[in-house]
């Protein structure tokens, strides 16, 4: 296979050039997900290489799925991750060099940094192919990358270009010249085996330090440019040693576009994976664990252990624990009911579905131990908002209104994530309400999450099962955060909670007896 | 060079962190007292003598070895005071030069590390001559290495040398530099270089090796900055050394400063001693298992120096004892001795003389004080909670040899819970090998103990005189059922 990128197996019809071309932008339901805080995180780090629209792209086609989760686990290697990464951070230095020269005044200077730059870019070319040769590479598209890198650095142009710039570099560097700095007069000539008088003072006042450990040692900042000052000196060395300057002057002419634009590629795309394991990194460091999900477009779905990837990376830095749950749908069964206490858990656990779906279909591993999910053709979401002062119609109204319009669009391969919809209006008529709608989902069959403090909700309806928010055992005020699949619990929350403060009836009674002994 | 007046081998630092449980024990045994009379007006006198204090040797060698010094400073004050002066005003006057703040540059530096290095130069001179007059004089191991060390380590030949090279990196006739190309043909690695002789620049030019030379504008100030610059970067090291040198030497003073602070701090106290009427004696300290504890004359020296006066002073002879318990009337010096008791510990442990005309003890492990806090006996929750606290806290520090003085302790809740408290707590402690003196008046919890009849527990009692006025004595005596409150009653209400 003829290496052409790392993140689509075809292009490019959809490939680099639909998503260069298009821009995506961010969809809907990443503000309802928390993804859009998620791969801002993600990408934080990682700006220069304009990844959002990749992660802003859910994938079609299951065959590029699986090239990518191919991918992302092997990079997952954490010697292979840090060779990539070593890699893109030397090329990242080739980068700035170039854009240093742009700004830069003199000739020599100039020239020095373009070698610098060719250098540093050989370091970073071979560099990598090295460990990609000692590597057992698995996955079909690191695999081609390898081949394609092999050819290039055999060839003749790649060979001479590395050859001529470390030839040059030695001359450059093996000459040393003096100078003598008195008041405004500068004086320049080459070394002539001056001893080091640092050495000298650090000898005699020896005896003195014995026991100094603070560094007086200014961290001077390393000069990129020059002043006419230095650009004069550095005439003047040129005027001693002509030679090295002369072929660092032809070298620069004939090699000025030296860089092969698939390797620039690679460098670019294979930081959608680093950034990605990157940013779990702090969460498996809880113990968390990611898997690849199966995509199926029917059939059980299930996913163990998830949670939700904004949370727990925001508790990761916080060093918190975090509660997973699991979810398991049999073949006929396609609406959750979250019903329970409040602050249980039952959002994050909606959201948590929902982002491990995005996720799958964009190739990256998913929070879990093992999941089976939908390869969805659309996610939808309806989260309570605050009101919008503008919209005239009322919430109850535009609430309506917007699922009314999602379900037009829903069809039996979506998502859809209902949370708290419907609670601008009396409990009767909620109910009605949300018993008419699910209605309308049973009738197109998506996935559908509903997370509602109506209990009686889709009570003994087919397809429908019913998971809630749980409470200790011991103490009613500590959520467990767990969602389980039972059956909704009512008022027995309530209950618990007046046990816990001896006021059930039973108590009262008992408390409040008349003939009381001591 | 080092100091070592304080340990044979290493140095005393002010650290306050350590042994920080004592912070307690400063405040019931009002050590503030003592610490004040030893700053004389000094905080940092104040300083050495708290951390001299709170972090003490756990051997005899320190303990002696520093009670041999301090017997020499008793001899020869005068001395002792002239070295620290010049330590402290050293310590002071380097103030007035700043090294090392951020946005210097290797220029700067240098030129302030030379002159202070010439100032300290100078301290050094004086601190040699301090040596060469009365050195001869000590005795012991501390001050007498301490002087040698002096006289070996400063010698004339050496200062001029150095005084010789400060003088050359004032640089009267330019920098001399070498360097190489580094990235971009950036100048770098600038090396300071001693020019081969002076007329070096000459003789190359008869050789006819090249050399070219340019001029910078004065007003050129871009130009200015970066030949300052470059220079900046061959000074580094040169900048670093003396800068470390001139650390060095104000290392050495600053760490000279707080074990001479602890000696004057205690000429300080003895002469304020002896200016109330009362005597100090070095004590007998022995190893911390070997149980000892007696005492002739022993009066507590924080009341002493409140009072202005000589404060009774009493005996006590506790060998081999694990519990002494102390009862009595209200307000008849049953606090005031065991401050003595704690004071007297501190003190020895420290290296200290200490007051009273005689002493020997174990030294501990440490000594821990448990005081009621206040002098009312509410009967509050929140109180007895405290208390249980503070002692759970200082269970956490105890170890066997521990010394723990008790003063009143769980008296916040009725006397049989306090009595139970206290029968769960203290015998655990004696078990465990922890020598306790403990303040009650509660007759339920001292004639437990008292039933008991074994040889490790002495009862002590503060002596009520025939005329019932208190005597402020404790002397040996079994507990007694009522206490003196009503003495005191009619003695406020007559």
């Amino acid at each position: 296979m003829r290496f052409q990128s790392l993140l689509f197996t075809e292009l490019p019809s959809e490939g680099i050039s639909e998503v260069d071309g298009q821009e995506p932008s961010m969809p809907e339901c990443f503000g309802d997900l928390n993804l859009d805080q998620i791969v801002a995180d993600i990408t934080r780090m990682y700006r220069q290489y304009d990844l959002q629209p990749f992660f802003y792209w859910p994938l079609r086609s299951q065959k590029n799925i699986v090239y990518r989760q191919e991918i992302m686990q092997e990079l997952d290697w954490p010697e292979l991750f840090q060779a990539v990464k070593s890699f893109a951070s030397k090329m990242r230095g080739v980068h700035q060099r170039h854009e240093l020269m742009e700004r830069l005044k003199y000739n020599k200077n100039r020239q020095g940094w373009f070698l610098s730059a060719v250098t540093m870019y050989c370091e970073a070319v071979e560099e990598l192919l090295r460990f990609l040769a000692s590597s057992a590479l698995r996955s079909p598209g690191m695999q081609a990358f390898y081949e394609h890198l092999r050819t290039y650095v055999q060839s003749h142009q790649y060979a001479s270009l590395a050859a001529e710039a470390r030839r040059i570099s030695q001359r450059l560097s093996a000459i040393r010249y003096c100078l003598t700095i008195r008041d405004l007069r500068v004086t320049v000539q080459p070394y002539d085996g001056e001893p080091d008088y640092s050495e000298e003072i650090d000898n005699v006042f020896a005896k003195f330090r014995k026991h100094s450990t603070k560094n007086y040692r200014m961290n001077l900042e390393i000069n990129t440019g020059m002043s006419w000052v230095e650009a004069r000196v550095l005439d003047l060395v040129a005027r001693f040693y002509p030679e090295p300057f002369e072929e660092l002057a032809s070298f620069c002419q004939a090699y000025e576009d030296y860089q092969d634009q698939i390797i620039l590629r690679f460098c670019r795309e294979s930081q959608f994976y680093l950034s990605f394991l990157d940013y779990i990194r702090p969460v498996r460091k809880l113990g968390l664990q990611f898997c690849y999900p199966e995509l199926v477009a029917s059939g059980e779905l299930y996913n163990s252990d998830g949670f939700d990837l904004a949370l727990a990376s925001k508790l990761a830095s916080e060093k918190k624990r975090v509660v997973t749950n699991d979810f398991h749908l049999g073949e006929d069964e396609r609406v959750i009911v979250v019903s329970g206490p409040n602050q249980g858990g039952k959002t994050t656990f909606a959201r948590s579905i929902g982002q491990m779906h995005f996720l799958a279909s964009i190739g990256c591993p998913v929070p879990g131990t093992e999941a089976r999910l939908l390869h969805y053709d659309g996610i939808f979401t309806q989260f309570e908002r605050e009101e919008d002062i503008t919209n005239l119609r009322g919430k109850l109204q535009d609430d309506l209104f917007r699922i009314e319009h999602m379900l037009n669009q829903v069809t039996g391969r979506s998502v859809l994530i209902l949370n708290e919809v419907f609670t601008s209006t009396t409990v009767k008529d909620g109910l009605y309400l949300s018993e008419e709608v699910m209605d309308k989902v049973a009738a197109k069959g998506p996935l559908c999450i509903w997370v509602t403090f109506l209990h009686e909700l889709g009570i003994r309806r087919n397809g429908v099962v019913s998971m809630v928010s749980t409470v200790e055992q011991d103490d009613p005020s500590q959520r467990t955060y767990k969602i389980l699949r039972k059956d909704p619990e009512g008022l027995s929350y309530a209950m618990s909670i007046a046990e816990k403060h001896r006021l059930t009836y039973e108590q009262l009674k008992e408390r409040i007896n008349p003939c009381r002994r001591t | 060079m080092q100091a070592y007046l304080m340990f044979r081998d290493r140095d005393f630092t002010l650290d306050k962190e350590q042994g920080r449980l004592d912070a307690d024990a400063v405040q019931d045994l009002e050590l503030n007292v003592l610490f004040q009379a030893m700053a004389s007006g000094d905080r940092y006198l104040w300083d050495a003598a708290q951390c001299a204090f709170l972090s003490r040797p756990d051997n005899l060698e320190d303990i002696n070895y520093r009670q041999a010094v301090l017997k020499d400073c008793l001899q020869y004050p005068q001395v002792m005071r002239e070295l620290y002066d010049l330590t402290a005003e050293t310590v002071k006057e380097r103030r007035q030069y700043h090294l090392g703040i951020i946005g210097v540059y290797p220029t700067s530096i240098l030129n302030t590390s030379v002159k202070l290095l010439q100032m300290l130069v100078g301290k050094l001179k004086g601190l040699k001559s301090i040596a060469d007059r009365s050195g001869h004089l000590f005795a012991s191991e501390g001050l007498a290495s301490f002087f040698s060390m002096v006289q070996r380590e400063l010698d004339h030949a050496y200062l001029r040398k150095v005084q010789h090279h400060l003088d050359a990196l004032e640089f009267r006739h330019g920098v001399h530099l070498s360097a190489e190309l580094a990235e971009g043909n950036v100048g770098s690695n600038y090396v300071l270089r001693r020019p081969k002789n002076q007329y070096g620049l000459l003789r190359r030019m008869l050789d006819g090796k090249p050399s070219f030379t340019f001029y910078v504008s004065p007003r050129d100030k871009e130009a200015g900055r970066v030949l300052s610059e470059i220079q900046d970067r061959s000074l580094n090291s040169v900048a670093n050394a003396v800068a470390q040198a001139a650390d060095h030497v104000i290392n050495f003073f600053e760490r000279l400063r707080p074990e001479l602070a602890f000696y004057v701090g205690c000429l300080n106290l003895h002469d304020r001693i002896s200016g109330v009427g009362h005597s100090v004696c070095f004590p007998e300290a022995l190893p911390s298992d070997q149980w000892r504890h007696c005492a002739r004359n022993l009066y507590d020296v924080g009341l002493a120096l409140t009072m202005q006066k000589a404060v009774v002073a009493n005996d006590l002879e506790a060998d081999s004892k694990n519990l002494v318990l102390i009862t009595g009337a209200n307000q008849g010096g049953k606090s005031t001795f065991l401050r003595s008791v704690g004071t007297a510990q501190l003190m020895m442990e420290a290296g200290m003389f200490v007051p009273a005309d005689a002493f020997t003890a174990n030294i501990s492990s440490g000594v821990f004080t448990h005081f009621r806090r206040e002098e009312d006996r509410r009967m509050e929750r929140g109180k007895l909670d405290e208390e249980l606290s503070r002692m759970n806290h200082i269970v956490d520090h105890l170890r066997p040899n521990s010394l723990m003085l008790f003063n009143e302790s769980f008296a916040s809740t009725t006397e049989r819970e306090g009595t139970e408290i206290a029968r769960q707590i203290i015998p655990a402690l004696l078990e465990r090998h922890i020598k306790v003196f403990f303040v009650t008046h509660s007759y339920e919890l001292a004639r437990g103990f008292y039933e008991e009849k074994q040889d490790a527990y002495l009862f002590l009692r503060a002596e009520r005189g025939s005329d019932r006025t208190r005597t402020f004595r404790i002397l040996e005596g079994q507990p007694l059922r009522t206490s003196y409150g009503q003495d005191l009653y009619q003695e406020i209400f007559r």
